[in-house]
């Protein structure tokens, strides 16, 4: 089996998030990035289907400042080869072109199963799984928490609301995307990450730019607060005293 | 007017909210045709609808993420429909992204407000906003919790026209069965006060102190996704989209943010308090009251006066 692992980075949502002049994207100059913390979880799910079954997987990502790195750590924990499409995608590329380059590059690559985040907290305009399975005319089930091994097929585990779980049945090649791997993603020293990176070749494939389906950002704004929160401060003595204070009031204690 | 095709949802012989939330909006913007696959019976509750489409087939009984995407996209090849809004849910994510491909048409996704010309999702974890120009034909991903769902519950004799169903020789996936969550645990639903932890929490190790709070609270622990994806605690503690809906008397967040998923199941509940340090979190738009503490030293605080 090969596993294809798509993987992005998005912005850190820790950090302020500003909107830049153009009103319709944000401020990306001091943006901090980290990987899509679904995309982790799809990585993992990968490597313990590959730990049980055997197989390959492969990262793969598109260009962008720092992402050698995050290569170098989907080597670390056990990928057996990781690709870069390049082409100048940009910081804020569309889900559609994203999508439609990836399922270009793991086409010529060859697959049977492409597991990748559910969601990312940017894809506007949809999330890549369903975009990547449509190009590349496989079935397409999202919101998994479980890729095993029956047979010849695979059993999928997907998430509905309330913790209710459907079990369904599949031939390979099929793309996956993935809410939560069976277990917490590893993680990995940094030193072992420096290791990976000096061990590991980035194989790179020349991305193809198609962004139809599209659609266009007219303005991005921070939402309003609405009615918005009573505010108690920033002292936790403060703060608790007035809580007891609300809750006696309220009859709840 | 323009044609608007709402995808019906339904789970175990019922409509689901978020279809009502859709038709709703729908109403205001268009002439509303709902498409209701494997289980036509539920034509009946969809009055707020001019039209339903029916397609059944015993493919069809159980939601199948192949077949149904097959289905919908031959129901707006056949049709006129100038928009499709699909919820942007379990079973809505596995139709959007491929219907929008496989018609070659724009999709706007995690849409929280419509307008005729406009669509605006809700991105970032809820922290930004982003509108995107919709003219033409399009499919809108809509996020449960953003419309009222009273407004598309109406009684109504919408035409029904049953359309067969495409050939699902070539489909490869089989539905097997749904597994219900384990029983055994705190009913989270049924508890008065939740003490709820996120992605703040940090460690495992943290979480007996906040059992230890909600103890002394006289409830019970719950917590956003995250937690549950790393372990920490059970799925039968998660509020959220893919967790439980809960309405306490009080719902005390320790370390959440505020992502949309998580407020839709728990916004309804009568008192919130909020605890983060990042005082733009989106939990304090939700919040009654909210504090910016760090929890490590408002926990002990709270419970000292407890």
């Amino acid at each position: 089996m090969n596993i294809v692992v798509p993987i992005k980075q998005v912005p850190d949502l820790v950090e302020e998030l500003e909107i830049d002049g153009s009103g319709k994207d944000l401020n990306r100059e001091w943006l901090k990035y980290k990987v899509n913390e679904f995309d982790d979880h799809a990585l993992e799910e990968a490597l313990l289907y590959k730990e049980a079954n055997g197989g390959t997987v492969t990262a793969i990502v598109l260009d962008s400042d720092g992402i050698d790195k995050v290569l170098h750590t989907a080597a670390a924990k056990g990928a057996d080869k990781v690709v870069k499409i390049t082409g100048d995608f940009g910081d804020s590329v569309s889900s559609h072109t994203a999508g439609k380059a990836m399922a270009d590059a793991i086409q010529s690559l060859g697959f049977d199963i492409v597991m990748t985040g559910v969601q990312a907290v940017d894809d506007r305009d949809g999330q890549l799984a369903g975009i990547i399975a449509n190009h590349l005319n496989t079935p397409n089930i999202n919101v998994v928490t479980g890729v095993t091994k029956d047979g010849d097929n695979l059993v999928v585990q997907k998430e509905y609301g309330g913790g209710v779980v459907a079990e369904f049945e599949v031939a390979t090649p099929v793309v996956v995307g993935v809410q939560a791997a069976r277990e917490t993603p590893r993680y990995i020293p940094v030193a072992k990450i420096r290791k990976a990176s000096r061990g590991i070749n980035i194989e790179e494939i020349a991305g193809s730019m198609d962004g139809s389906a599209g659609s266009d950002v007219s303005r991005m704004f921070k939402p309003e607060g609405g009615q918005g929160a009573e505010m108690l401060g920033d002292d936790a003595e403060a703060a608790a005293a007035k809580i007891i204070e609300i809750l006696k009031e309220k009859g709840i204690k | 007017m323009s044609s608007i095709y709402v995808i019906v949802e339904h789970f175990k012989g019922s409509v689901e909210d978020i279809t009502f939330e859709m038709l709703g909006k729908a109403k205001e913007l268009g002439d509303v045709t709902a498409v209701l696959i494997g289980n036509k019976a539920l034509a009946s509750d969809l009055g707020a609808a001019a039209k339903v489409i029916t397609v059944d087939a015993p493919e069809l009984s159980e939601f199948n993420p192949e077949a149904y995407l097959k289905t919908v996209n031959e129901v707006v090849s056949n049709g006129d429909a100038d928009m499709v809004m699909v919820g942007n849910t379990s079973m809505g994510m596995d139709i959007a992204a491929g219907l929008s491909v496989a018609q070659n048409i724009p999709l706007v996704a995690y849409a929280s407000q419509m307008q005729a010309d406009s669509v605006t999702s809700q991105l970032y974890g809820g922290k930004v906003n982003v509108e995107s120009a919709v003219s033409g034909k399009c499919v809108v991903s809509v996020l449960p919790g953003s419309f009222p769902a009273d407004a598309g519950r109406a009684d109504g004799a919408p035409a029904v026209e049953e359309m067969a169903a495409p050939d699902f020789s070539g489909v490869k996936v089989k539905f097997r069965k749904l597994i219900e969550p384990e029983g055994g645990d705190v009913d989270i639903t049924t508890q008065d006060v939740l003490v709820s932890a996120g992605r703040g929490i940090q460690s495992d190790e943290n979480i007996p102190l906040v059992e230890e709070l909600a103890a002394k609270l006289g409830g019970a622990v719950s917590c956003s996704r995250p937690i549950v994806d790393n372990k920490w605690l059970g799925k039968t503690r998660q509020v959220g989209k893919s967790g439980l809906k809960v309405k306490p008397k009080l719902y005390l967040t320790l370390g959440i943010s505020g992502a949309p998923e998580h407020i839709e199941g728990m916004k309804e509940a009568d008192l919130i308090i909020a605890v983060n340090t990042d005082p733009n979190a989106p939990i304090f738009d939700y919040a009654h009251y909210g504090c910016t503490a760090d929890l490590f030293d408002l926990i002990p605080a709270l419970s000292s006066k407890l």
